[in-house]
């Protein structure tokens, strides 16, 4: 009892209009939960709810309605029994009569009727019933919206669920469902209506049915939406767009073939209106139209399809310049060129479905059409180019479009249209159809091909080649049967092969080169000897030697026209296409022709250097032609490996520095463009691993290298190509590599005249030997060549004896061989953590390697000193007072600077606590006191301030090393460990110290160094991170401004916090910084106006005070005279960019007030 | 004053392109660039006429060839031609052009405003008027006239 009286609260909170929405709809999710778990029976909810279903109260009734239907609603999954079912069906189909209570009814007899047969279906006869009432007491269109939705949801379940039950219903049926959707216009319920007719049209498919004797009330209902017109704005609730309607409309049209006598005339009649939109539309139901309706109901209408189509193509293909068009195909497609292919496309539809006992009539329309005989009369006779109008090459365009569709087709229509147009193209492209020898006159031919016709030509040829690949079997009788198309090409191919060849050897020679006309000629010749030469196997219709001829005048294009960039380009894509055409269809046949004459000849080429031809030619030809294939490649690559060593031994052993100059581009070429395509194809690892010993191989037996190779850039160029050798291999190669190199290291005359082991006293004898002057070139490349291995490797790779090899590399990086810092950097950048036990190298750790190269550095700036070493490690009193003891000799302490700082961006990057040791030992180098040691120091001599000063400098800029992005180790390209964020930390970490420093800083020089290092910090660190600490950074930014403008060298530096500031002054935090400062802001930027060594110093700054006139106008007041005065003064500056500025920074400014 | 517009229907021809200076790739970071007839026309060009949504560009009022500059005797003289001989407005445009140049030149120029001979009925009035530091100072001292001429001067400040 207390239950009951739970859930009849519910009822009457739903039925009490007063009540809150959201309360009605718990209420009915309350109440259908407990039908849900059989707590409550739909019965007793029935008998229940008697009263409000029943009652006078039209409003009662229909929420009582509306209450039950919901319930309903709720329950279309669960079981009910049949009784239950058909009981609830009769009720609401009566209730279909009661208009007050529609709404409800409606959702109640749709909740019934998505029942699915597993869970108690509504029975057929039941169905019918409800249709019949339905039909007889509802009235769609005097309805509201939604009810029209529900309405229309209704018919479209018994449409779709009990086709067989509503189709007694026949006329009846469809007449009601036209009164319904006539004069529909709500979005929403048209695709609905649209859905109906198609699924009606799919219940009664006879030819007596209703849908046939209603089919024109039925089309005429539906042909007043089209074309749709559909203008609401993209984004509103009901997400329906204009493609929506339209393809819904189409399938509509489409959904019977009784629609045909009337939809087709419509569609043509809206075929030739002047709206774009109504063409395209009326173009693609055209061609869905001839899909659907079959060809019987179609064949009457193909002379007005035709002639409709053929007006559409004509007016609308694009009449673009041919230049514009091969260069920037498809970026815009204006509704013309889309006009244009639409139509197109119909007309294939049309030839490939409209094809009856007489033969194919759509293509006879072509063929005999009167208009495209007058217009190829026409257009054939247009000689060049340049000459034609916009309006001819239209005619041009549609003319070979429509001929090239209508040979695609088949095959028997590629006979036709070549029986009709080919011998007159041949005739006005003067060649004769001689098949025995090529006696055309093509020896004395001074003009050049028939533009039109040529263009025609190369059309039907490149259709009729499309047919050939697009029909899978073979048939026989086209290249048999007598005046086939076929047979026609064949009797014509060589003497039009000769002419097509002769033409373009005249291209070249003639004056026609200078304006564009021989250009656009020599796109269709190449085109069409390439097309000639590309049908498959059994269908080429050229002999052998023609063949051959057409290969020899593309590689002579190739061999001699290299003057002319666009004709060899032309020509080499050719070959390309070519030769990947018989690659991929195996052709091996034709394979060793190509080889023979094309691969053979570029080849040679290539070896040999007399040719006049410039040597990125020669490389770009060679390395197109690996493109082809992988055999082709192999052979370019074994090609260049040759070259570049026989170069490299030129350059190395003799001197030769001509051979430098052609190593690097070999190189280049290699490394770009061969070893990027070996990545794809995915057989880099065996090429890049071979090369790379090779080389090795090479830098060992060379055992005298010449004096005077100091090729830096060839040096770099090699590193660069090792390292990318050694990047892309897998981790078995790379340590394959690794061994070699270190075996070829190991030999070097600077570590065998030692042990191996080193001693300390060893050390020291290398350290004090201040640079590399005693280290030969030999050994430098050597070194080097092995660093950039290192700096390649996968973290994962061994390294063999990784303890020397530090020891090494730190030796060198305190000499100052840059790449060995780096590569000491990537080592430890990678370090594998969790190193195998079982490793020889395994007793070090990366701890130990750290503290080494730590201790050894600050050894040498001991050492240098000459002052005995002590325990080293924390002593930072002691270590300061040996760097104020300033050597004559710095460099090594320059160079030990250096090293830090590419070590400490290795370890940054992997994110090592470390680091912060490194950052301090670089922050003590900047604050340590030249002065107080020299006043003491009698011996200290003048230059010891410079000393002082180039170290701190160059502590600074380790600053700038650590955070920046490097190109050539330790990026995301080399395998390097980054953490993320990890410059944000650096940054947060290092800036307090550094802003104390700044202010606690009391000397000049110091005062300088120290903004230096905070100018690279701000201004490597993320803009983001920087933004947030504005407050902070603002004042030592003006700082560094005052500080390092005095020195030209900072230019640079300069620039970047500007940029800094100015990005500071796009963010609203920072904008609060910069008021605070407001006065030393502008008077710094003021200042920065007149700085006289760059002139985008200049030109920002003036852009900053722009900013800031958008700043509050209390604040910045007061500066405005001395802006205005400063900014008038810029007027005059030599740089136009400037005054440019100038002239809005004071627009800015006057209008302020 | 006159109702309604004193030209109704103006021609209007096409916005010339606008001139990339090719941008030199190695810059002389010393290298002075003068003050040419280019930039000066750049300055002007976008001004808006008083009486039509049009550039002074584009009815032609003022074209490339009619600006002479010479920036070693800073002097810059601008002719320009209204588009019918009875323009009122001759002398906003004037003035217009006047100021336009004051504000974006540095202020060694001598700025020479005139009206191209034969192309306006009280030519040698307007002349003189422009010409005359007073009166031109005292014009913008006109709020109104100021207002004027700061909505024709709006575009190019863009």
């Amino acid at each position: 009892m207390d239950k009951t009286s739970s859930w009849i609260s519910h009822i009457e909170a739903f039925v009490d209009s007063s009540c809150a929405p959201k309360q009605q709809a718990a209420s009915v999710d309350a109440i259908a939960a407990l039908v849900k778990k059989d707590l409550l029976t739909l019965e007793a909810l029935v008998r229940e709810m008697e009263l409000y279903l029943t009652t006078s109260d039209h409003s009662i009734r229909a929420r009582g309605m509306l209450l039950l239907a919901e319930i309903l609603n709720c329950l279309i999954s669960k079981p009910l029994d049949s009784a239950t079912v058909s009981s609830l069906v009769e009720f609401f189909t009566s209730k279909l009569a009661d208009w007050q209570v529609l709404h409800g009814a409606l959702i109640g007899c749709l909740a019934l009727l998505r029942r699915k047969k597993n869970v108690g279906m509504v029975k057929s006869s039941e169905a019918r019933a409800l249709a019949e009432s339905y039909l007889t007491n509802v009235q769609v269109q005097s309805l509201a919206v939604h009810d029209r939705k529900l309405c229309f949801e209704v018919l479209q379940c018994l449409l779709e669920a009990y086709p067989e039950a509503v189709e007694m219903l026949g006329d009846d049926l469809v007449y009601g469902i036209c009164e319904a959707i006539d004069e529909e216009k709500d979005p929403r319920c048209l695709m609905l209506t649209f859905h109906l007719v198609e699924i009606l049209a799919r219940v009664f498919p006879d030819s007596s049915g209703a849908v046939a004797s209603f089919a024109g009330d039925l089309f005429d209902i539906l042909s007043r939406y089209f074309p749709i017109y559909f203008t609401h704005p993209r984004s509103d609730d009901f997400d329906i767009t204009r493609e929506d309607l339209s393809r819904a409309l189409m399938h509509a049209f489409c959904s019977t073939p009784f629609f045909e006598p009337f939809a087709i005339p419509l569609l043509l009649e809206k075929l030739s209106s002047s709206l774009p939109l109504a063409k395209l539309d009326s173009l693609k139901y055209l061609n869905n139209c001839i899909q659907h309706y079959g060809t019987d109901r179609m064949i009457k209408h193909a002379g007005a399809i035709w002639s409709n189509l053929k007006d559409a193509i004509f007016n609308h293909s694009p009449h673009k310049t041919l230049s514009s068009t091969s260069e920037a195909a498809g970026n815009t497609e204006s509704e013309e060129n889309q006009i244009a292919k639409e139509a197109l496309i119909c007309l294939q539809t049309a030839i490939l479905h409209l094809d009856s006992l007489e033969k194919d009539p759509i293509l006879s329309l072509i063929v005999e059409d009167e208009d495209i005989e007058m217009k190829f009369g026409l257009v054939s006779n247009e000689g060049a180019c340049t000459g034609i109008s916009i309006e001819s090459w239209r005619q041009l365009s549609a003319v070979g479009n429509i001929l090239s569709v209508s040979s695609k087709a088949s095959m028997s229509g590629c006979t036709r249209v070549f029986q009709k147009f080919f011998p007159r193209l041949m005739n006005i492209l003067e060649v004769s159809a001689s098949s025995s020898s090529y006696g055309c006159n093509t020896k004395n031919r001074t003009s050049s091909l028939n533009f039109g016709a040529l263009y025609l030509c190369i059309q039907l040829l490149a259709s009729c080649r499309e047919l050939t690949l697009t029909s899978q079997d073979f048939s026989p009788q086209v290249t048999t049967v007598q005046d086939t198309w076929w047979s026609m090409l064949q009797h014509f191919s060589g003497p039009l092969v000769h002419a097509l060849g002769s033409a373009l050897v005249a291209v070249g020679s003639s004056e026609l080169v200078s304006n564009n006309t021989g250009h656009e000629h020599a796109i269709y010749e190449v085109k069409g000897l390439q097309v000639l030469a590309m049908f498959p196997g059994c269908y080429l219709p050229i002999s052998e030697d023609v063949y051959e001829y057409i290969l020899v005048i593309l590689v002579s294009m190739v061999t001699e026209r290299f003057e002319d960039t666009f004709l060899w380009k032309l020509s080499v894509k050719a070959l390309i296409e070519i030769g990947s055409f018989i690659e991929k269809h195996h052709d091996s046949y034709r394979g060793i022709s190509f080889n023979r004459i094309v691969v053979e000849r570029i080849v040679s080429l290539f070896q040999h250097d007399d040719s006049t031809m410039p040597l990125a030619l020669k490389l770009d030809a060679i390395s197109e032609i690996g493109t082809i294939g992988v055999d082709y490649m192999s052979r370019v690559i074994r090609l260049l490996e040759e070259a570049i060593l026989s170069k490299f031994l030129a350059v190395c052993v003799e001197g030769c520095l001509e051979a430098a100059e052609i190593l690097v581009p070999l190189l280049e070429c290699y490394s770009n463009r061969v070893l990027a395509w070996c990545y794809t194809s995915g057989n880099f690892d065996e090429v890049a691993m071979r090369f790379a010993l090779c080389i090795w191989d090479q830098m060992e037996s060379i055992t005298i290298f010449d004096k005077d190779v100091k090729l830096k850039d060839l040096l770099d160029r090699v590193m660069m190509t090792m390292k990318l050798l050694v990047w892309g291999c897998v981790e078995e190669s790379q340590s394959l590599i690794v061994r070699k190199a270190y075996s070829v290291l190991l030999s070097t005359t600077f570590l065998s005249e030692e042990s191996l082991s080193f001693s300390p006293s060893k050390l020291e004898g290398l350290q004090l030997t201040p640079d590399l002057v005693n280290l030969s070139w030999r050994d430098e490349w050597i070194v080097s060549l092995f660093a950039s291995v290192v700096m390649a490797l996968l973290p994962q790779t061994p390294l063999p004896d990784v303890k020397l090899l530090s020891n090494m590399l730190t030796t060198f990086l305190l000499k100052g061989h840059l790449p060995a810092a780096q590569a000491l950097a990537s080592m430890v950048n990678k370090w594998h953590v969790n190193i195998d036990k079982s490793e020889v190298s395994s007793a070090y750790t990366l701890d130990e390697a750290i503290e080494m190269i730590l201790e050894r550095s600050l050894l040498s700036i001991q050492s240098s000193s000459n002052l005995g070493k002590s325990d080293l490690l924390n002593n930072g009193e002691r270590m300061l007072s040996c760097l104020c003891l300033l050597n004559k000799n710095s460099s090594f302490q320059n160079n030990a600077v250096v090293g830090l700082a590419w070590i400490g961006k290795g370890l940054l990057m992997r994110g090592h606590e470390k680091v912060k040791e490194i950052a301090m030992l670089l922050l003590k180098y900047l604050l340590s006191n030249p002065y107080k040691e020299l006043h003491s120091d009698v011996s200290g001599s003048g230059d010891g301030l410079d000393v002082h000063t180039s170290l701190a400098t160059s502590a600074a800029d380790a600053f700038h090393v650590i955070l920046s992005d490097s190109e050539v180790c330790l990026n995301k390209k080399f395998h390097a460990t980054i953490r993320p964020l990890y410059k944000q930390r650096f940054f947060s970490s290092m800036m307090p110290v550094l802003l104390s420093s700044i202010k606690q800083s009391r000397l000049l020089s110091m005062r300088v160094a120290l903004c230096r290092a905070f100018a690279h910090v701000i201004s490597d660190a993320p803009l983001a991170a920087v933004v947030a600490e504005a407050k902070k950074i603002v004042p030592s930014l003006m700082d560094s401004f005052a500080m390092l403008s005095e020195d030209v060298l900072n230019k640079d530096l300069i620039y970047s916090l500007l940029l800094v500031l100015s990005g500071i002054l796009m963010d609203d935090n920072g904008k609060e910084a910069i008021i605070e400062n407001i006065n030393t802001v502008i008077s710094h930027l003021i200042r920065l106006i007149f700085y006289p060594h760059m002139m985008l110093v200049r030109e920002t700054a003036i852009q900053c005070l722009v900013a800031m006139s958008g700043l509050p106008h209390a604040r910045i007041y007061p500066m405005r005279p001395q802006v205005l005065r400063a900014v008038s003064k810029a007027l005059d500056d030599q740089k136009r960019a400037v005054r440019q500025e100038a002239v809005r920074c004071r627009q800015a400014w006057v209008s302020m007030a | 004053m006159v109702t309604g517009l004193i030209n109704a229907n103006p021609i209007v021809y096409e916005r010339k392109e606008r001139r990339v200076r090719s941008a030199p790739t190695d810059i002389d970071e010393y290298a002075e660039e003068p003050i040419d007839q280019l930039e000066i026309f750049d300055h002007i060009r976008d001004i808006k006429d008083p009486e039509h949504p049009y550039s002074l560009e584009e009815l032609k009022v003022v074209t490339e060839d009619s600006v002479e500059v010479n920036d070693r005797h800073s002097y810059v003289r601008v002719t320009f031609t209204p588009t019918v001989e009875h323009c009122s407005m001759a002398t906003v445009i004037g003035l217009c052009l006047r100021v336009k140049l004051l504000r974006s030149l540095p202020s060694r120029y001598k700025v020479d405003v005139r009206i191209a001979p034969g192309t306006h009925a009280t030519e040698a009035a307007v002349n003189k008027q422009l010409n005359d530091k007073e009166r031109v100072a005292a014009a913008l001292e006109n709020p109104n006239l100021l207002e004027m001429v700061n909505e024709c001067l709006a575009p190019t400040f863009a």
